[in-house]
């Protein structure tokens, strides 16, 4: 029942009552990616950045429809706060603009610290609501604000062993 | 019962492809370099500074542009300023100084920076949008199908249509346009200046209208003072040739400042009617939304139909961030992590694994934080709680009878998931 950190490049025998992953490829051997489903961008209002919140029909078996549309409202407030023209973006521009655009090279937009809140809210739905529902969202920046890559992981077959014991794993773990 | 339950998976049991941890972590540590994104960037673009500056590949008429400026103004300061400080006042070097700064300031943030590059789709993004394509049934209500490649969507009660870029595989979003000089998709492209040796597009084009201004300025600054310093050297009957002889320097100033001020006026002058009308130079010039109804404000549908709003939006807007990461580090996806990565586990107490990796080097790139995101959620989605159905005993191998109330204890909430397959 050790619990101290060690590295992956050592392959001693654990003592460990959990199952224990050297890399993602084993990690694999026992889910797999099997689809990725892309929700697009939603123009209507024009060019600002906002999501269609149409559920993807390959969803339906895995999340419930509220939680996602949840998300990706999230997601689309954020991004309006990011590109709002307000006070506080005129006063960035006219400072900016009086320093001949100098003052970017050393300052942090507001957009910039937006997209920090958003990586950081997409780190936490995925953790809480669609890792154990064996989702994974990708960060849009990541797909140059395109597309919410929502990736679906399954189990590789499901009357294998070794799916067996990470059920096995499960019950000892309480 | 721990060796039953804990389940080592051999190297020998891995594909080929993946090589032994340990020897593959030692030649991770020693010799393999992380490539940048900006190495593999598919456009026609130069990178220097490790990625931090970027230009496109034929820098155009950029050397000439930073020459005219560079030597009209050294003229300007060297031969004109000593005269006219004596004659008139010393606030002439400052002005044009700071008239200097700001030009070459905005010059290099004009041809340096991202204009608004999209990223090229990604191949399973590609294949999704061919499928929608393909299947358009699904999408489109109306009897009216658009042409293949194309969509149309309604901005404003404005029918917008977006055309797909074939190099880029991806549906283009309104006011985007592909560069054929950079192969790149621009948003909100404006034009491709061989001026500045760079495509104009949303991210630069405040740098580039601060550009011809203050130039216009300078321009017409030097020109009136040159004009100036001649006109004392010729006062007193000595005449305009003596004065040229004896500042020859001033002559070729003005000659240059004299050709540049008009066209850099007009252009000015244009530049700031797009701005106060929200348009770009490619819909001007395509007439995209002139030609089709009377009153031009009207007609576009990204005008906010107020000249102060307009020039406030397009200048004084928040600045997008660049989209193509140029300085990221590619994902090694099949590679293990071996030695930059350490695993914290802890004992399994909660239903919830706790596993952590840190990257050992400060190793911070969005695509670690994306891969480890990835491990999480493998990691939780194998160790999730079954629903209560039946299960395989290892032991025994056999189907158990599920247990009405076992799988439900330390999930809090997580008791009716009807999705979940078991």
């Amino acid at each position: 029942m050790r619990s101290a950190p060690r590295t992956a490049a050592r392959r001693t025998t654990l003592p460990f009552y959990h199952q224990s992953f050297h890399n993602l490829q084993e990690l694999r051997h026992n889910a797999s990616l099997s689809n990725k489903v892309f929700v697009q961008r939603d123009y209507t209002e024009g060019t600002v950045c906002k999501f269609q919140t149409k559920f993807p029909s390959e969803l339906d078996s895995r999340i419930e429809r509220t939680l996602f549309e949840d998300t990706v409202k999230t997601l689309n407030n954020y991004y309006a706060e990011a590109e709002k023209i307000g006070g506080q973006s005129y006063l960035e521009g006219c400072l900016a603009c009086a320093t001949a655009y100098l003052i970017f090279l050393c300052m942090e937009t507001r957009y910039e610290k937006v997209l920090k809140k958003i990586s950081h809210y997409i780190q936490e739905q995925n953790e809480k609501i669609y890792a154990p529902r064996g989702l994974l969202i990708t960060d849009p920046i990541e797909r140059g604000m395109r597309v919410i890559e929502i990736s679906i992981y399954e189990d590789r077959g499901s009357s294998g062993s070794s799916s067996g014991s990470s059920s096995t794993t499960c019950s000892s773990g309480r | 019962m721990k060796s039953r339950e804990y389940k080592q998976i051999e190297p020998r049991a891995l594909p080929a492809s993946a090589p032994p941890a340990p020897a593959a972590g030692k030649e991770q540590a020693q010799g393999g370099r992380a490539r940048r994104k900006w190495e593999v960037f598919p456009g026609n673009n130069r990178f220097y500074c490790d990625g931090r500056v970027m230009v496109a590949r034929e820098t155009g008429a950029l050397p000439v542009t930073l020459g005219l400026v560079l030597v009209t103004s050294g003229c300007f300061f060297i031969f004109d300023c000593p005269f006219l400080v004596q004659h008139l006042t010393g606030c002439i070097p400052v002005i044009g100084g700071v008239l200097f700064a700001f030009v070459l300031a905005s010059l290099l943030r004009t041809s340096f920076t991202d204009p608004g590059i999209l990223p090229r789709a990604t191949p399973e993004e590609a294949a999704d949008i061919e499928k929608q394509i393909d299947n358009p049934g699904s999408s489109s209500s109306s009897s009216y199908r658009p042409p293949p490649r194309t969509k149309e969507v309604v901005i404003n009660q404005q029918v917008v249509k977006l055309k797909y870029c074939f190099t880029c595989k991806i549906f283009r979003p309104p006011r985007t346009s592909h560069c054929s000089l950079c192969d790149n998709c621009v948003e909100r492209f404006d034009h491709h200046c061989p001026w500045v040796g760079n495509c104009v597009g949303k991210r630069n084009y405040r740098f580039f209208y601060c550009f011809i201004v203050s130039l216009s300025f300078l321009t017409a600054f030097i020109f009136g003072c040159v004009s100036a310093h001649l006109a004392l050297r010729s006062k007193d009957g000595k005449g305009l040739i003596f004065a040229v002889q004896e500042s020859p320097a001033s002559a070729v100033e003005l000659v240059i400042c004299f050709f540049s001020v008009w066209s850099i006026l007009g252009l000015s002058g244009f530049h700031t009617y797009l701005v106060a009308s929200n348009r770009t130079t490619n819909e001007d010039i395509k007439g995209s939304w002139s030609g089709k109804s009377g009153a031009e404000e009207t007609g576009n549908p990204y005008s906010y139909n107020n000249v102060f709003k307009n020039c406030c939006a397009v200048l004084c807007g928040p600045m997008p961030p660049s989209l193509i990461d140029r300085r990221g580090f590619l994902p090694t996806e099949d590679a293990p992590l071996s030695t930059a990565v350490e695993i914290v586990e802890m004992p399994a107490s909660k239903n919830d694994v706790n596993m952590v990796t840190t990257g050992r080097h400060g190793f911070h790139q969005f695509s670690r934080v994306r891969f480890n995101q990835e491990e999480k959620v493998l990691l939780r989605f194998i160790q999730r709680p079954r629903l209560p159905r039946a299960r395989v005993d290892v032991a025994n191998r056999r189907q158990v009878p599920p247990e009405p109330s076992s799988s439900g204890q330390g999930c809090a909430g997580r008791a009716s998931w009807p999705f979940l397959s078991g």
